[in-house]
C-alpha cells in the first residue's frame, strides 16, 4: 500500500497534470484564463483574494524552504533545528491563516452573492473547498500539532522523499512512518495538483512575468500574424 | 521616419440626432452574446451627463490613460511592476453596477399565462442572475435627453470642472449627443496596460484588437483605457472591444455604426502618420499643446517625398490614393474642424469630433439688420458653454473651440448668402477673417459636411485579403468560434458549458 501511495500515485498525478494541461492549452486554448469575478463584486474580493494569494505565495516560499532545500543546508549555515522550527511555525502559521481566512471569505462570497453564485461552476466550488482542506490541514499541522504534540522534523522524511520523486527513485519507505495528519496533507495536495488542468487553477501557470521587460506598445503585422503570439 | 497608415473616423456632432441606431446595429452585430449583454462598443451619451459607464471621465477614480512625470509618459494606473503587484485584485476596475445590470423581459409569460381577468405583463429579468428585477434603476441610457435632470447632470466630471453654475431650467439648459466607440489610438494605453501582450495595434491599419487566445483575463485594460472602451466578458473571462468592424473595412465597407447612421454624421478614411513621432507628441508638457502636437504627427499624402517613403514602407497604391481622398485628412488636418476627444489623456485618439453649434442664448433683436460680422459675438453666446466643449475636445483650450465654431458659423452664413444674396459683403467680412478661412474652403466644407454621398464619406481601401490561404474556410467563419455559444435563443441565467 505504501508503495502505491508514495511510489506510484505521485507519478499518476504528475502525468495527469502535464498531459491534461498541454491538451487544454493546445486544444482549448481559449479556456485558459484567470477566474475573475471582480466585475460582479469587489469589496469582499479585495479582502479574500489579497489574503489568499499573498498567503499562498508565502506558503509556497515556505514549502521551498522546508521541502526542497535539504536539512544539511541549514546545518551548514548554522541554523539550528530549534531556530528553524520557530521560524517555520511563525511564518508558516501566518501564511496558513491568511490562506484559510482568505478562502473562507471567497467561499462565503461565492454562495452569498447572487451574481457570483449563478456563475460558479462545480469546478469553482471544488477548487475553493479542496484548497480549504489542503490549507486547513497544513495550517493545523503548523500551528497546533507542531506546538502541542511535537515539532515534527519533516525535513528528514517528507523532504527527501519529495526530492527523490524527481530522480525517479522514490524512497517511499520514508513516508510510511510519517504521522497520519502529514500524510493526509500530502495526499490531498496531490489530488489538487491532478485537478489543476480541469479547473481555473491553470491560471497560476500564466503569471505574466515578462511584462516589465517588453515594449509598452505592441504592433502586429499580418505576415507575422499567425506566429507572433507572446 | 516610420510611416504607418491608420483608418480613422470623424463624427459631425451637429448632425447627430441621438437616435441610437448606431448602438443597436453594433450590438446586434457584435455583443448580443452571454457575458456581453452589458457591453456597447458604440454608445451614444447625452451630455452633460455621467456617460457610460458612469463617470468614465473621472480619471482619479479609474486611473485611465497616461500622465506625464518628469517629462516622461507613465500609465496613470501604474507601470508593469505595480500592475503585477496588484494582479490579484484590480483596485481601479469598474463593476457591473458602474455600467448597469442588463435585463430582458419575461416574454414567455405573455403567451404562457393562463386566462385571467388582467392582462399578463412581461416582467424585467436580469441577464446576469436570471432573477426578476422589480425596479431597474440604471441603464446604458438612463439619462437620455437629460432625463435624469438636475440630479444626474452634476455627475458629469466636465460639469464639475465648469467655473459657472450651469442652469438646469428648461429654457436655459443645454444638451448635445456624444456617440462613442473605441478611438483606436496611436498611443493606446490599453495595449500598454496588458500584462499578457494580448492587445495589439495592427500594423497595416492601426486597428486595436484583443487576441482571444493570449488574453488571460487580468483586466487592467478595462480601466487602463481612459475612454473605458475595453470590456470584460464574464462568460469567457476575457477582454473584448470594438474592432472597427475590420471584417467590413477589409472589404472596403464602412463600420456597421457608420453604415447605419441615420444622421449620416460619420466619415471614415485613411491617414498617414509618422510612428516615430508619436511618443514625442504624447509627451508635450502643457496639455493644451497636445492637440497641435497630435496634428503634427500626420503626413501630407500629396507630398511626393511622403508618397515615396510610404511606398518604401510597403503601403500600396490604393492606400496612398485613399489617404489623398481621405475625408478625415480634410476635416481634421486640413480644415481643422474635427477635434480629438480628451486629448489630455495622451493616447492620441483617432475618432475626431466636429463640435456642434447651438442656439444663441439671447434674442437677436433686429434680425434683418444683422450684419455678417454680427455672427462673431454670436458664437460666444451659444447655449453649449464653450468651456464645456473645450473640456471635452481641446483640454480646456476655448480658443480652439471658438475658431471651429466661427468656421462652422461662417460656412452657414456663406451658404445662405449664396442663395439669398450678400456675397460681396461676405468677401470682405471680418467673419471670414476671424474664422481664418476662405470662401472656397467654406464651399468644400459645406459639400463634405452637407451633401457628400456614400463614397465621399467613406473612402476605405480594401485589406487585400485575396492572397490569403483558406479564403473559402474564412468565408462566413466566426473569429470567436469556440468562445461564443451557438447561435439561437439563450436562456438566463446562461450556464457555461466549457471547461472551468
Ligand atoms: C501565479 C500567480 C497567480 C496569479 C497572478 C493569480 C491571479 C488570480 C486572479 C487575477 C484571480 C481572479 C480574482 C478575481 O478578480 O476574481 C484569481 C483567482 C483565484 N486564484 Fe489565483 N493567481 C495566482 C496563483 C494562484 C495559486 C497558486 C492558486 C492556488 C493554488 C490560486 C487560486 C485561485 C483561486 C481558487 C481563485 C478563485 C477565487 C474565487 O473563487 O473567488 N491562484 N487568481
Ligand atoms: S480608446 Fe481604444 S485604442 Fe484607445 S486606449 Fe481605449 S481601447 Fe485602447
Ligand atoms: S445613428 Fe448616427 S445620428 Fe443616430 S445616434 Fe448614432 S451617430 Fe447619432
Amino acid at each position: 500500500m505504501g508503495f502505491f501511495w508514495w511510489g506510484v500515485f505521485p507519478y499518476i498525478v504528475g502525468t495527469i497534470l502535464v498531459v491534461a494541461s498541454v491538451y487544454r492549452f493546445v486544444i482549448r486554448g481559449t479556456s485558459w484564463h484567470a477566474p475573475s469575478t471582480e466585475i460582479f463584486e469587489k469589496k469582499w474580493l479585495r479582502i479574500g483574494s489579497l489574503l489568499f494569494h499573498w498567503g499562498i505565495l508565502f506558503a509556497f516560499i515556505g514549502h521551498v524552504m522546508g521541502v526542497l532545500i535539504p536539512i544539511e543546508f541549514y546545518e551548514s549555515i548554522g541554523v539550528t533545528d530549534h531556530l528553524y522550527h520557530i521560524g517555520a511555525i511563525a511564518g508558516g502559521g501566518i501564511a496558513g491563516l491568511m490562506v484559510v481566512i482568505g478562502l473562507i471569505i471567497l467561499l462565503i462570497r461565492k454562495f452569498s452573492n447572487p451574481r457570483v453564485k449563478v456563475h460558479a461552476s462545480f469546478a469553482d466550488y471544488f477548487t475553493v473547498i479542496w484548497l480549504i482542506v489542503v490549507a486547513g490541514l497544513g495550517t493545523y499541522m503548523t500551528l497546533v500539532y507542531n506546538t502541542t504534540v511535537v515539532a515534527y522534523e519533516y525535513r528528514v522524511t517528507i523532504g527527501p522523499w519529495f526530492r527523490s520523486l524527481f530522480t525517479l527513485q522514490p524512497e517511499y519507505e520514508l513516508m510510511t512512518a510519517v504521522p497520519l495528519l502529514f500524510q493526509l496533507h500530502v495526499l490531498s495536495s496531490f489530488i489538487l495538483f491532478a485537478a489543476i488542468p480541469f479547473t481555473q487553477l491553470i491560471h497560476m501557470f500564466s503569471f505574466p512575468g515578462r511584462y516589465p521587460a517588453r515594449a509598452p506598445q505592441q504592433y502586429r503585422a499580418r505576415d507575422g500574424y499567425k506566429n507572433s503570439r507572446p | 521616419m516610420r510611416i504607418k497608415a491608420q483608418v480613422a473616423m470623424v463624427m459631425h456632432l451637429d448632425k447627430c440626432i441621438g437616435c441610437h441606431t448606431c448602438s443597436v446595429t453594433c450590438k446586434n452585430t457584435w455583443t448580443n452574446r452571454p457575458g456581453m449583454e452589458y457591453v456597447w462598443y458604440n454608445n451614444v451619451e447625452t451630455r452633460p451627463g455621467p456617460g457610460y459607464p458612469k463617470e468614465w471621465e473621472n480619471t482619479d477614480r479609474y486611473k485611465g490613460g497616461w500622465t506625464l512625470r518628469n517629462g516622461k509618459l507613465h500609465l496613470r494606473a501604474g507601470g508593469p511592476v505595480s500592475k503585477l503587484a496588484n494582479i490579484f485584485y484590480n483596485p481601479n476596475m469598474a463593476t457591473i453596477d458602474d455600467f448597469y445590470e442588463p435585463w430582458t423581459y419575461d416574454f414567455e409569460h405573455l403567451h404562457k399565462a393562463p386566462k385571467k381577468e388582467n392582462l399578463p405583463v412581461a416582467r424585467p429579468k436580469s441577464m446576469i442572475t436570471g432573477k426578476f428585477i422589480d425596479k431597474p434603476e440604471w441603464g446604458s441610457n438612463w439619462d437620455d435627453d437629460l432625463a435624469g435632470g438636475s440630479e444626474i447632470v452634476p455627475m458629469d466630471p466636465n460639469v464639475q470642472k465648469l467655473q459657472e453654475h450651469i442652469a438646469m431650467e428648461y429654457e436655459k439648459t443645454f444638451m448635445m449627443y456624444l456617440p462613442r466607440i473605441c478611438e483606436h489610438c496611436l498611443n493606446p494605453s490599453c495595449v500598454a496596460s496588458c500584462p499578457s501582450g494580448a492587445l495589439y495595434k495592427r500594423d497595416e491599419d492601426g486597428i486595436v484588437l484583443v487576441d482571444q487566445e493570449a488574453c488571460r483575463g487580468w483586466r487592467f485594460c478595462m480601466n487602463g483605457c481612459p475612454y473605458h472602451k475595453v470590456y470584460y466578458n464574464w462568460n469567457t473571462h476575457k477582454a473584448e472591444k470594438c474592432n472597427f468592424c475590420y471584417p467590413r473595412t477589409e472589404a472596403g465597407l464602412p463600420t456597421v455604426c457608420s453604415e447605419t447612421c441615420v444622421g449620416r454624421i460619420r466619415y471614415i478614411g485613411v491617414v498617414l502618420y509618422d510612428a516615430d513621432r508619436v511618443k514625442e507628441a504624447a509627451s508635450v508638457e502643457d496639455p493644451k499643446d497636445l492637440y497641435e502636437a497630435q496634428l503634427s504627427v500626420f503626413l501630407d499624402p500629396n507630398d511626393p517625398e511622403v508618397i515615396e517613403k510610404a511606398r518604401e514602407a510597403g503601403i500600396n497604391e490604393s492606400w496612398i490614393k485613399s489617404a489623398q481622398d481621405s475625408p478625415i485628412y480634410k476635416m481634421a488636418m486640413k480644415w481643422k474642424i474635427a477635434l480629438p476627444l480628451h486629448p489630455e489623456y495622451r493616447t492620441l485618439p483617432m475618432v475626431w469630433y466636429v463640435p456642434p453649434l447651438s442656439p444663441i442664448m439671447n434674442h437677436i433683436t433686429n434680425e434683418q439688420d444683422l450684419s455678417m460680422d454680427g455672427y462673431i459675438p454670436a458664437v460666444d453666446d451659444m447655449r453649449i458653454p464653450m468651456e464645456y466643449l473645450a473640456s471635452l475636445l481641446s483640454a480646456d483650450d476655448t480658443s480652439v473651440i471658438r475658431r471651429v465654431l466661427l468656421k462652422m458659423a461662417a460656412m452657414r452664413v456663406h451658404m445662405r448668402a449664396k442663395t439669398v444674396g450678400g456675397m460681396d459683403e461676405m468677401k470682405t467680412s471680418k467673419l471670414l477673417q476671424e474664422a481664418g478661412t476662405t470662401m472656397e474652403e467654406l464651399e468644400d466644407m459645406a459639400r463634405l459636411l452637407g451633401v457628400a454621398k456614400y463614397n465621399e464619406r467613406f473612402v476605405i481601401p480594401t485589406g487585400r485579403r485575396e492572397m490569403d490561404d483558406n479564403l473559402h474556410y474564412r468565408q462566413g467563419a466566426c473569429s470567436i468560434e469556440g468562445l461564443a455559444p451557438a447561435e439561437g435563443m439563450v436562456t438566463y441565467p446562461y450556464e457555461r458549458s466549457d471547461l472551468g
